[in-house]
């Protein structure tokens, strides 16, 4: 077994003695002229072993050495994907639509509150899976439609007391006026150039948010955003509608769920109508698509102001929820963080962003102690997904079948 | 951190009791074009390290901007170093020069070890896996220095570099002529390697037909890491400058100044070393002109625009580009 | 001479990812010869020169250079070894001048004083590039590009050289000249010559055997003269 794996061995090696010669600067260097060992070790032996279990692991997999374990596993998931196959959709979906609805009543506040987060950020990872999942295009500057539709219903609420549901259709309308904007010189770059002009726009939209002292109040935010507003039938003196405002945190979460609903629901629709389609061949090959008749400008501007109207949305109902903005909430690393999400659990496939945000979000919430390192697990996630899973956790089931699967 | 003239390059008044005027319009626009140089040519070395990394695997190498911090990181502790075992004092020329070499070096290792992690196995890979990997990188060495250095800046020692000249209104400071001959140096140094040498020939040859390079001996993979050692050095380099020059470094130091050295980059057009160089002098004097004219707050968006107008109007930038044509 | 072939294949499939190729390619060069290959748009003659050179992984089947197994050998190793391919296209380095090129040609080596005689020759061998030599080679013309890219080639101090389609864009004029200088490379230089040719008739004239590539296989294998006057051949290839 070690003798097929001695290339792998050789530069698992190197890799660890590189890594420890890239700590000791770092940490055993110190103003006191003193140089010290410790420190280093230690925190190099913590990484040694993890990745030497998560190098076994891989070894043996690749080895088929795990075979008496691994061959009862895979026939039970083979078993348990069968039988799974067989039950249609619309009864996974039921399942997990009644499991949303009772889980603030199982929860407590903590847990609603995580749900919320999680909510927001599906709707978020939706929307840059529409940009980057189906029309293929790195957008690294996403959070700031978030922040102009957030911004939108704080300026119009604040100076001008307009309500929210009057505010929402504005927020997504400016949210994708933004869109176009960026989009427009943008789009006819390649693929690189315009991840980083992207980004360039994000950081633009996030200086003037902290500059624009008349406009924005600059890096103080904005406070005292009025909640969502409804009309609740009451039927204290006979049958009558009363005005109250969504301040309890349950209450709330059955809105981000809605938003989040019908979010899926948009997105599905989309990929699966001739708008999808035209996405679909921009993204597997532009040059082809531009020359049997899609016009790829008009579909990738498109894409983006789609894009940026769910983002504009869910910006809104953050505003709402957390009555306050600022730009802090809207930085590169925010936009970063939703493309892991959406890297992670599956470019184009819902089921495997809601998945990709779920192990973000909520799984640190779980290791709360290791707070700090949770970026670091960002960055790495990236690196790990787009050197052994390029696809996804899920990923995306394909629209029509390829010639090429189809001979066989 | 005490507030020192060259600490702020746009202050318009100087805190000295001794004459207390505004500057004339003359000496004003001297010391904008005095401090736009110095700026620009640390944007010159980070660019370079861009442009020749797309030049040879056509990346956009997020992670630069990390070698850039931590560049100037390895610059402060070695420096903190020499000041605590007591060199400082007696050799200060050559600690100072130490701790660059040191920098350098770090960084050329750190940069070797991440392509060979990061972007060498996503070579034959979609563009956008290997940007994404990057992209994964930059985050990663961003947190991994705030985890070992700590979230708050890391101090430069001050006393290094007192003194100026003034003429007149116009203050050129001792660190100020340091940066910019230092800089000058290791772009005229560069020149020379990619033009006059050998490997150099094989580095152009490198970005401009890879298949054909191996077809005469040349090895890519060597090239390749050559590129990022040689790029992440001249970016650890400018770390230190940017450390003397600020004060202080911090471990997301390397955003900003990582985009706006790319838009450097590009407006010289990408891949062109000569252009990265002309690049990055030309933002550093927009930057400080703009915000000495413009506005303050908005200095960081000037660097953006460039990038977007170029990109629009003339994306082979003002030089032409450099990569390999036969990939597609 | 000796009997050992200086270049072998032995079966040898390769392709690009899940395209294959070539599917079983057995060939021999004896030294000194000038071999043809000939076949079809497509047929695989390109991919055996590249599998050849590395370029293209092999996937199975065994390639001897100079009775060494050359299947794992990395592709820049090549030419130190004296194994050359002047590729098609000609694939000069676009913004580098007339004399860096030839100067990468001999990249591997260590003789600069030779090195320097080797360019002169080169000179003398092609006039034209000692006129052009610090214009950069993408400005040359197709005829001037070929021989800038066989006197690099010829820089590698070659044993063995292989040719994809050199006669490729040129008018008929250079063509004749480029395959004159060919056949003196073999004779003079003793450069043992693999060319692979869409132009039938011109790769038949100047080899001594040829072979007959279809879709990945070779399909036919003989001397030049009789190739040229198969009727097959002359159907299919020659235009008759």
């Amino acid at each position: 077994m070690i003798q097929e794996f001695k290339k792998v061995w050789k530069q698992y090696t190197i890799g660890m003695v590189w890594l420890l010669g890239l700590l000791w600067p770092m940490l055993g260097i110190h103003a006191d002229g003193t140089l010290t060992f410790q420190k280093t070790i230690t925190i190099w032996s913590y990484i040694l072993a993890g990745s030497f279990v998560c190098f076994m692991i891989y070894i043996m997999k690749s080895g088929s050495s795990f075979k008496f374990i691994a061959d009862p596993v895979s026939r039970a998931a083979n078993g348990v994907k069968s039988a799974s196959a067989a039950l249609p959709i619309w009864v996974w979906i039921t399942v997990a639509v009644v499991l949303a609805l009772i889980y603030p009543q199982l929860a407590g506040r903590y847990g609603t509150d995580v749900a919320i987060t999680v909510l927001f950020y599906i709707c978020l990872g939706l929307g840059l899976n529409v940009v980057v999942g189906l029309a293929g295009m790195l957008d690294l500057g996403y959070i700031a439609f978030y922040g102009v539709g957030a911004y939108t219903y704080a300026i119009l609420n604040v100076t001008y007391g307009l309500a929210f549901w009057v505010c929402l259709p504005l927020s997504a309308l400016s949210a994708c006026i933004a869109g176009c904007i960026v989009g427009y010189p943008t789009l006819r770059m390649r693929g690189d150039y315009l991840a980083i002009v992207t980004l360039g726009f994000g950081e633009i939209i996030r200086i003037i948010l902290n500059n624009w002292m008349t406009l924005t109040n600059g890096p103080n935010g904005i406070l005292g955003i009025k909640p969502i507003g409804i009309f609740w039938p009451m039927f204290e003196n006979g049958f009558t509608f009363e005005h109250i405002w969504v301040k309890k945190l349950q209450f709330f979460y059955y809105f981000a769920l809605g938003l989040v609903i019908l979010t899926i629901i948009g997105v599905h629709r989309l990929n699966l109508s001739r708008v999808g389609r035209a996405w679909e061949s921009i993204r597997e090959d532009e040059t082809a698509a531009e020359l049997m008749g899609v016009n790829t400008f008009i579909y990738k501007l498109l894409a983006y102001a789609m894009g940026a109207v769910f983002a504009g949305m869910a910006g809104a109902f953050f505003a709402a929820r957390m009555k306050f903005v600022s730009p802090e909430s809207f930085t590169f690393l925010e936009s970063a963080m939703v493309l892991c999400m959406v890297v992670l659990g599956g470019m184009g496939s819902i089921p495997g962003i809601i998945l990709g945000v779920v192990a973000l979000i909520a799984l640190p919430e779980i290791f709360r102690e290791l707070e700090s390192y949770r970026m670091l697990v960002f960055g790495a996630t990236m690196i790990i997904m787009m050197l052994f899973r390029p696809a996804g956790l899920i990923p995306a089931k394909r629209m029509g079948t390829r010639s090429e699967e189809k001979e066989g | 951190m005490r507030l020192l003239p060259w600490h702020k390059p746009h202050l318009l008044v100087r805190p000295n009791n001794l004459k207390l005027r505004k500057l004339n319009t003359m000496e004003y626009f001297i010391q904008q074009l005095i401090n736009g140089l110095t700026l620009g040519g640390m944007y010159a070395l980070i660019a370079l390290g861009y442009t020749m990394v797309y030049g040879v695997i056509q990346l956009i190498n997020f992670a630069h901007g990390e070698f850039f911090a931590a560049g100037g990181y390895v610059g402060a502790i070695a420096l903190a170093y020499f000041a605590g075992i007591g060199y400082m004092d007696s050799h200060p020329v050559i600690c100072l020069t130490a701790s660059f070499m040191i920098a350098m070096a770090y960084c050329a290792y750190l940069a070797v070890g991440v392509e060979k992690i990061a972007y060498k196995p996503l070579r034959k890979n979609s563009r956008l896996a290997a940007l994404l990997s990057a992209l994964g990188m930059s985050i990663f060495l961003s947190n991994g220095m705030m985890l070992t250095q700590g979230v708050y800046d890391k101090v430069y020692p001050g006393e290094l570099f007192q003194g100026r000249f003034d003429f007149g209104m116009v203050t050129i400071s001792y660190l100020q002529i340091m940066i910019v001959s230092l800089t000058a140096c290791l772009l005229v140094g560069l020149n020379l390697l990619v033009f006059k040498t050998k490997i150099g020939m094989a580095m152009r040859a490198t970005a401009q037909d890879k298949t054909m390079s191996a077809l005469v001996a040349i090895g890519s993979n060597k090239i390749i890491s050559l590129t990022f050692a040689i790029g992440a050095g001249l970016a650890a380099a400018a770390g230190i400058m940017y450390g003397l020059y600020y004060g202080s470094v911090k471990y997301d130091m390397g955003f900003v100044p990582g985009i706006k050295a790319f838009a450097a980059a590009v407006l010289g057009g990408i891949g062109n070393i000569t252009g990265a160089m002309i690049g990055g002098l030309i933002i550093g004097m927009v930057e400080i002109f703009g915000a000495g004219y413009i506005s303050g707050e908005y200095k960081d968006v000037f660097a953006f625009i460039i990038l977007i107008g170029v990109l629009y109007f003339k994306p082979n930038g003002i030089m032409g580009e450099n990569i390999d044509d036969t990939r597609v | 001479m000796s009997l050992q072939p200086i270049l072998e294949l032995k079966n040898v499939h390769s392709g690009y990812g899940s395209i294959k190729a070539l599917k079983g390619i057995s060939l021999k060069v004896m030294p000194g010869e000038i071999v043809a290959i000939i076949g079809a748009n497509g047929a695989g003659k390109s991919t055996t020169l590249m599998t050849i050179c590395g370029i293209v992984p092999i996937e199975k089947g065994e390639i001897y250079y100079d009775g060494k197994l050359i299947n794992k050998v990395s592709a820049e190793k090549l030419p130190t070894m004296g194994l050359c391919q002047v590729p098609e296209g000609r694939r000069i380095f676009p913004r580098l001048s007339v004399m860096e090129n030839l100067r990468l040609g001999a990249f591997h080596r260590d003789d600069t004083d030779q090195i320097m005689k080797d360019i002169q020759h080169s000179y003398e061998m092609f006039p034209i590039l000692g006129e052009r030599k610090a214009q950069q080679g993408g400005t040359l013309s197709g005829g001037e590009q070929q021989m800038l890219a066989i006197a690099r080639a010829l820089m590698t101090k070659p044993k063995v050289l292989l040719l994809d389609e050199p006669s490729l864009g040129l008018a008929p004029i250079i063509i004749q000249q480029i395959f004159d200088i060919i056949a003196k490379i073999n004779k003079e230089e003793d450069v043992t010559i693999l060319l692979v040719e869409q132009n039938a008739n011109l790769a038949l004239q100047a080899a001594s055997r040829g072979y007959v590539v279809e879709t990945g296989e070779i399909t036919l294998e003989d001397e030049a003269q009789s190739l040229l006057t198969n009727p097959k051949i002359r159907e299919a290839y020659l235009g008759e």
